[in-house]
């Protein structure tokens, strides 16, 4: 579904990503995984059109989407829930969730999602009229990833959906995230957790310094002494 | 504000004439109208897509300009043997020509925008209006430069009904800007309470997160940036004509300060923040007028913005918004209250 081919991405003149490949079949759950400044979340701007690369082919269902502009690749089905759960702080819930359709045009659908987004999260339709910077940080996270669904996306990028959040909302955002994706969404996740996220995926690849250095199935990867030693904390 | 609330004002401001006589007051009033669709103009950019344009004299100055040239006529000598030659044009076409130029500017500026952002947009607006101030001082072929244009036909001609002389002509000009100034908000509500505006808003809020949920920021922009510099045409268009002389301190600094402060005193993003700001802004210095010198006038008025950025940083709208709201949330809950006190009584009571 989606194929990424030797990539390359600079900030200014550091080179950021040095030939980064990998594939998103349909229907799967992929995990990348790394260390700070491996290159994870830069990966998924690039293939989400925010930072387009310098080098190497994005495509997605067959079409070259190296250079298309962000608003086309959310079109023909990407969205992006980025980084640090980002919301529009001064709109209310209801409108961070219609921003989330911009580019939609079937307003009937629309409100059946929206209402879908209420009835997954109730604290959010609770306060559906509350400016979105009021929420807590659990919350808005959740409003963030509701947000990113309202497009209907076929593939969904999620940026450390775990961050900064307590314990409880970690379990609840993970169990969201995979229930998305066995209703046939494609997930491909950003996450500094390592253990969870690669407990939940079907396949993984591990960025270091720019690069893929490794990739496999989930639970391979749990027993790869490698992973284990520098990114699960564990004594080999 | 409900939709009765607003026809009724938008009815006292019609029926002003039957009871003000003064030329002096009508002449407050219509530049207090010409700087309020200024102030309109200039919260669409700074209040909605949350880029400040310091130079948003140069489209009200650009209006003034293209509308008086084209009501009067000119002569541009291209090469040895061909010349340009306007004739004069109405009132009214003239006036379609100052929002279409101002556009175009603003058009333009809007296309700069896109590359610089904050800072750097301020910067280049400002020398924008630099650029053209010094253009219309020095190209004295076209503009007669400190001379300026003289004669300048006033607004009413052209309008049959006005020009019979039912109506004084200062009076004839309150409606002129009173009937431009209301479909500029028409125009303006109708934008911002659109998708439109809530894709502005989006990316005043957060420019990476609006891109990212498909926003096109370019577009926007620019389509705020044109919309913004054909209303200040427009007021400058209305500016020209009410005066009827243009010279090149249309393009002064202090108007592009006065804007602002009307918007950021009134509340920027607000449709009601540049009216209140304006009025505020507009009054104020003539009221002051006959009880202080003019040294102590603009104090006062300096000390007043202070005031009011310190005590009311989001503007006087939005602070009168919230208090109001917490009077009705506190109003219901005493309300409530007594309610279920007398129920409680009423059970005490069986």
């Amino acid at each position: 579904m989606l194929e990424v081919d030797n990539i390359e991405c600079r900030y200014g003149k550091v080179d950021v990503l040095r030939k980064v490949s990998l594939s998103v079949g349909k229907g799967e759950f992929v995990a990348l995984i790394g260390a700070n400044g491996a290159g994870k979340s830069t990966t998924l701007k690039a293939i989400s059109g925010l930072l387009p690369p310098v080098g190497g082919r994005i495509t997605f269902e067959g079409e070259d989407i190296t250079r298309a502009s962000a608003r086309r690749i959310l079109e023909m089905g990407i969205a992006h829930c980025p980084e640090g759960r980002r919301v529009f702080p001064y709109m209310t819930v209801q409108e961070n969730l219609e921003m989330g359709c911009y580019r939609r045009r079937d307003w009937k659908h629309m409100s059946d999602d929206m209402d879908a987004v209420f009835d997954r999260f109730p604290v959010l339709g609770e306060r559906r009229a509350q400016a979105a910077g009021t929420l807590s940080g659990g919350e808005q996270q959740l409003l963030a990833i509701g947000r990113a669904l309202m497009s209907r996306p076929k593939l969904v990028l999620f940026d450390e959906p775990s961050l900064g959040l307590a314990p409880n909302n970690v379990q609840k955002t993970f169990e969201y995230i995979m229930e998305i994706n066995r209703q046939g969404t494609t997930v491909l996740m950003v996450e500094q957790n390592a253990y969870a996220a690669l407990e939940m995926c079907d396949r993984s690849y591990l960025l270091e310094s720019g690069h893929v250095s490794l990739e496999g199935r989930g639970d391979d990867m749990i027993h790869n002494p490698h992973v284990q030693q520098a990114y699960l904390g564990m004594e080999v | 504000m409900n939709t009765l609330a607003k026809w009724l004002i938008v009815a006292f401001l019609v029926t002003v004439p039957l009871w003000l006589g003064n030329q002096y007051q009508y002449h407050v009033l219509i530049m207090m109208g010409i700087f309020t669709i200024g102030a309109m103009s200039l919260n669409l950019l700074l209040g909605y897509t949350g880029q400040l344009s310091l130079g948003h004299v140069a489209f009200f100055g650009i209006g003034a300009y293209t509308s008086s040239l084209v009501s009067l006529g000119f002569d541009l000598q291209l090469t040895d043997s061909y010349t340009f030659v306007v004739e004069p044009k109405p009132v009214w076409f003239a006036f379609f020509c100052a929002l279409i130029v101002s556009g175009l500017c603003g058009w333009f500026v809007g296309k700069l925008s896109f590359r610089v952002r904050g800072a750097y947009f301020v910067i280049v607006t400002i020398s924008f209006a630099e650029v053209v101030r010094l253009v219309a001082l020095n190209w004295v072929d076209l503009t007669e430069g400190p001379m300026a244009l003289n004669n300048i036909p006033p607004l009413a001609s052209g309008v049959p009904w006005m020009e019979a002389g039912a109506l004084s002509r200062r009076v004839a000009n309150y409606y002129m800007v009173l009937a431009v100034g209301l479909v500029a908000f028409l125009i303006i509500q109708r934008l911002v309470q659109s998708r439109v505006g809530r894709a502005m808003i989006a990316l005043r809020e957060n420019e990476s997160l609006a891109k990212s949920v498909g926003v096109d920021v370019t577009r926007y922009l620019v389509l705020a940036a044109i919309t913004s510099a054909a209303i200040a045409g427009a007021a400058g268009a209305l500016y020209a004509h009410y005066v009827r002389i243009v010279d090149p301190d249309v393009f002064l600094f202090i108007y592009t300060v006065t804007m602002v402060i009307m918007v950021i005193s009134g509340g920027k993003g607000t449709l009601a923040g540049p009216l209140v700001g304006g009025l505020i802004f507009g009054i104020l210095p003539e009221l002051t007028r006959g009880h202080m010198l003019p040294e102590v006038q603009w104090i006062v008025y300096g000390a007043l913005m202070i005031l009011i950025v310190f005590f009311l940083p989001q503007g006087i709208v939005p602070a009168v918004q919230r208090g109001w709201a917490t009077w009705q949330k506190r109003r219901d809950q005493s309300a409530r209250d007594t309610s279920a006190s007398n129920g409680r009584r009423q059970e005490v009571a069986r």
